[in-house]
């Protein structure tokens, strides 16, 4: 492997890269899906390849190739610095890269239980389970259950004598229950829509108990289908963590990537209204509450690891410090452009894409005082949202519409009446800003999104989020008969 | 079947066909995909991303009665191949069999003839230095408007080679060129243009930059304008989500199956003008022969004048209801079913300004933004506008608005087409490529503003 990235980084020096670095992924895929009942998927995937990322007169060229051998290193190389020359053609501001000492080391995701040593028909046997307890509810029309473990191997060395090699596995499982009846369909999903995710061993997925959670949730799926829609109207709405982590992610996440910031991602996902302006001016995002950070060291996090894809080493980098705006979401690039230093941020899905700003963890940190269920009790008069079914949000991430599978009334600190088809929408700031109750630590838990899109070429990143649930005043609910 | 390139990768599908056999598959298919994908991006009037790869990827469907295993590597040598051979035996043999599984799909009775136009030597010989130029010229037509371009020019070359052991084998060549150009201005003004072709040279990314450009230039100093329910003109780049997502939610034979589908044969849900079609031979498309599974695709009316007629089926969801595959089908393994990758709509015979004109009060869409479900069944969807909104009054541009929310059934949508337009562009959605022209629609409700 050595000789590898040192024949590629020796390749492109020579050739005139004033800085290069070179990634050696291997990836690993263990996928597995029941639908009612039947095996539908079972695949074991593994992907091998290397790109080098070479900067030549300030500007970037990057190739990749599957081809594990010295002379194709070499072609890669080449290849590179022949792209950044085009690249240079049309280039207004020279890229400067921030100062970072050479990164060495080993990096490991802590786990108990190897995932892939636990055998498939193990698994399998267990998402039958689950599928089985599903279907013994009557009036389903079909039923999921998934399980997905990955495990990727990456070798990072760069021209400035960066080492680093890193193993980190992914765990992700969920049940998935759906009744229809003439135009309704209904879905309920557990722990969360698409499965819950974490950086863990296959003990995570024990703790799910998958089989112990499938009755209920398929009883409330078709329970949804005789429920009464939603009620419209501005309420105050209580969000399950198993919603509010993707509030966070389409509000907080996105916004915060500074490429975006730059308008690097403008053509294809858009940009942001949390321009440099409003960095250390008090910009005012939430309440006194909020406090998000990025957190690549949080345990169990999808957004944990050692060092970035540019080697800069895994830190919390300040988001949101009590409701205001204090920090981005950055690389050795982008960093220095607002006179900062890299807060390791830079990510690629694979051996063949090029890193790009990616969200880590992005946490809304606890607060003492009240659990979930105590702001349950706390509420007189609102709904409580679980799982989400749907979201979007415009190109500056302001105006979003979420849908959750899930609503329950809440009234004088009860939770009573169940509702379907509840969406709720807003513009981010002043949503943020109408919190006025974020859950303890007793509801605090890590969730994984393991569909992150960005980029082009695309690619799919697996970034983490804990939150507690939180509380929000004068909530729109509703837009129309939805 | 048999269509054969002689590039090599359908030797490597049945080099890891006879290594599945030998380790006892009843069955056993193979898919090759080899890709040669070239990206230039431009942000700020700059290339700021400039990216090539090459891969391939062999997956094996490992059969054993009714148990399916799969296993993928891009490790090509004998060696890896027989370790995929081994996985994909023995993740099968661990599992139950399933019941309803009616085998690999056999080779048709007639002779397949290949599809004209699937590639073209000019993208697949595309250089970094040709697409560098593209970004230029497009960059110069945003100087010469005032504002920045972004954008992306794209161009991929991908050999897919399928065989199974009974006797289907076949390999195509398929090329694309894909230019996406947003051109933004000091004030927060934007527009856009888009094209993609099997042939780069089909493709003018400097007419692209001017036309997204000047659309830029007419959206600055957009004003509010209240949400509600408003006559629209939704150009080409808005009219692909609407395939996009009818696609996804209801021409696929197993959404059909599984009862979460708004299609039935015969039902109406759109006007008269609005004829929809998968048709994987179409010149103005992306054509391709077969699909992920070696069947020679078939062209199918999805919705013929407003009505149902067909859906698409891959071989698992066409032996469930004991008929042939249409050709539609995914790499295995595939819990998501067919889609058609090949829509196409049928042109009208407006001309595309007396689309705008025939609006009293409405608005022009240029294009939605980060579109999702809100009730499948009902196709009822939301999103938002993007990159140019204009208020129409008595059939002429007003001036630019600030970007609404629309939630609103794509159903409903279909059935209040009053106009479609006579011209047509070929477009990239995800689920494939797709051939859309302008629409007129009477009535489209939009339920929220942003601040744009």
């Amino acid at each position: 492997m050595r000789e590898l990235t040192q024949r590629a980084l020796d390749t492109a020096t020579t050739q005139g890269a004033g800085y290069a670095d070179v990634r050696v992924v291997c990836r690993q895929d263990e996928q597995l899906t029941v639908k009612s009942g039947r095996v539908e998927a079972v695949s074991l995937g593994e992907t091998e390849g290397f790109g080098v990322r070479v900067l030549v007169d300030g500007a970037w060229g990057f190739a990749s190739s599957s081809r594990m051998d010295t002379a194709e290193a070499d072609r890669i190389a080449a290849l590179a610095v022949r792209i950044a020359r085009a690249s240079a053609t049309a280039l207004r501001r020279p890229v400067r890269l921030d100062d970072r000492p050479p990164a060495r080391g080993r990096y490991e995701t802590p786990l108990v239980e190897d995932p892939f040593a636990i055998p498939i028909d193990e698994k399998i046997g267990m998402l039958l389970d689950a599928d089985a307890r599903l279907n013994a509810v009557e009036g389903l029309a079909f039923t999921e259950t998934m399980y997905h473990g990955q495990r990727e191997w990456k070798t990072f060395a760069a021209s400035d004598g960066s080492e680093t090699e890193q193993v980190i596995t992914h765990v992700g499982a969920g049940i998935e229950a759906n009744a229809v009846e003439g135009d309704e369909v209904q879905r309920r999903t557990y722990p969360d829509a698409g499965g819950g995710y974490q950086a863990a061993g296959y003990e995570f997925v024990r703790s799910l108990d998958l089989p112990g959670h499938a009755e209920a949730l398929a009883s409330e799926a078709v329970e949804l289908l005789s429920a009464p829609q939603c009620p419209s109207g501005r309420k105050t709405i209580v969000l399950d963590p198993s919603q509010l982590y993707l509030q966070v992610h389409e509000s907080c996440g996105h916004p915060i990537e500074l490429d975006r910031v730059f308008g690097t991602e403008a053509s294809y996902a858009g940009t942001s209204f949390l321009t440099t302006d409003k960095l250390d001016s008090g910009f005012r995002y939430g309440s006194d509450l909020i406090d998000i950070v990025a957190d690549s060291t949080a345990a169990g996090g999808l957004g944990t690891f050692g060092w970035d894809d540019e080697g800069v080493a895994a830190q919390a980098v300040p988001i949101v410090k009590d409701g205001i705006f204090v920090g981005y979401l950055s690389s050795r690039e982008t960093a220095p452009r607002i006179g900062r230093q890299s807060g390791g941020a830079m990510r690629a899905d694979g051996w063949n894409r090029i890193p790009l700003i990616r969200m880590t963890n992005v946490n809304l940190l606890p607060k003492p005082g009240m659990s979930l269920d105590e702001i349950v009790a706390d509420t007189d008069d609102g709904l409580f949202l679980q799982s989400n079914r749907s979201w979007s949000i415009d190109d500056r991430r302001l105006n979003f519409q979420f849908s959750t599978e899930v609503a329950r009334e809440i009234k004088g600190g009860k939770l009573g009446q169940l509702y379907r088809n509840p969406t709720y929408t807003g513009i981010t700031y002043e949503f943020w800003r109408s919190c006025d109750a974020v859950g303890d630590e007793r509801s605090y838990r890590m969730l994984g999104t393991p569909n992150c899109g960005k980029g082009e070429p695309g690619q799919t990143g697996h970034v983490g989020h804990a939150v507690s649930g939180a509380r929000f005043r004068d909530v729109q609910v509703g837009v129309g008969r939805w | 079947m048999v269509i054969e390139a002689r590039t090599g990768v359908l030797d490597l599908c049945r080099r890891a066909i006879q290594l599945a056999e030998a380790d006892g598959a009843t069955q056993a298919e193979a898919l090759v995909q080899r890709s040669d994908q070239q990206l230039t991006r431009f942000a700020n009037s700059e290339v700021h991303q400039n990216v090539a790869e090459v891969d391939t990827t062999v997956s094996l469907r490992f059969v054993d009665g009714k148990r399916i295993g799969v296993a993928s590597t891009n490790r090509t040598d004998d060696a890896s191949l027989r370790r995929l051979a081994e996985s994909a035996a023995r993740i099968c043999r661990v599992q139950p069999e399933q019941p309803d599984f009616g085998g690999l799909p056999e080779p048709g009775a007639e002779p397949v003839t290949a599809v004209a136009g699937a590639s073209s030597p000019s993208t697949v010989e595309a250089t970094p230095e040709r697409r560098a130029e593209g970004a230029r010229a497009a960059i110069s037509a945003a100087d010469a408007a005032g504002v920045l371009a972004y954008g992306s020019y794209r161009t991929v070359t991908e050999h897919v080679a399928v065989a199974n052991s009974l006797g289907i084998a076949c390999e195509e060549e398929r090329s694309l060129g894909h230019v996406v150009i947003v051109a933004m201005g000091p004030d927060g003004e934007a527009g856009y243009a888009e094209a993609a072709a099997v042939d780069i040279d089909d493709l003018d990314p400097g007419a692209l930059g001017r036309e997204a450009a000047a659309k830029a230039a007419t959206s600055r100093g957009a004003v509010a304008i209240e949400p509600g329910d408003y006559p629209v003109v939704l150009e080409e780049y808005a009219v692909v989500d609407l395939l996009d997502m009818l696609g996804y939610l209801g021409f696929s034979a197993l959404a059909v199956q599984e009862g979460r589908s708004f299609f039935e044969p015969g039902k109406r849900i759109g006007s008269d003008l609005v004829t929809i079609r998968d048709d994987p031979a179409d010149p103005e498309g992306t054509p391709a022969t077969f699909d992920y599974e070696g069947v020679t695709k078939k062209p199918i009316t999805l919705v013929d004048r407003g009505i149902c007629r067909e859906v698409v089926y891959d071989a698992q969801t066409a032996s469930r209801e004991g008929r042939r595959s249409t050709g539609h089908g995914l790499p295995a393994p595939n819990p998501w079913g067919p889609f058609p990758l090949n829509q196409i709509m049928d042109a009208g015979d407006t001309p595309r300004d007396a689309l705008v004109e025939g609006l009293e009060r409405g608005l022009l869409v240029t294009r939605f933004h980060y579109t999702n479900v809100v009730h499948p069944k009902l196709a009822m969807i939301t999103g938002m506008t993007r990159d140019g909104l204009f208020l129409v009054e008595a059939g002429r541009i007003v001036g630019p608005v600030r970007n609404l929310r629309f939630t609103q059934s794509y159903l409903e949508a279909l059935a209040r087409v009053e106009a479609v337009g006579r011209d047509r562009r070929l477009l990239r959605g995800f689920l494939g490529s797709v051939v859309v022209p302008a629409i007129r629609i009477s009535a489209f409700t939009f339920t929220g503003a942003t601040e744009h």
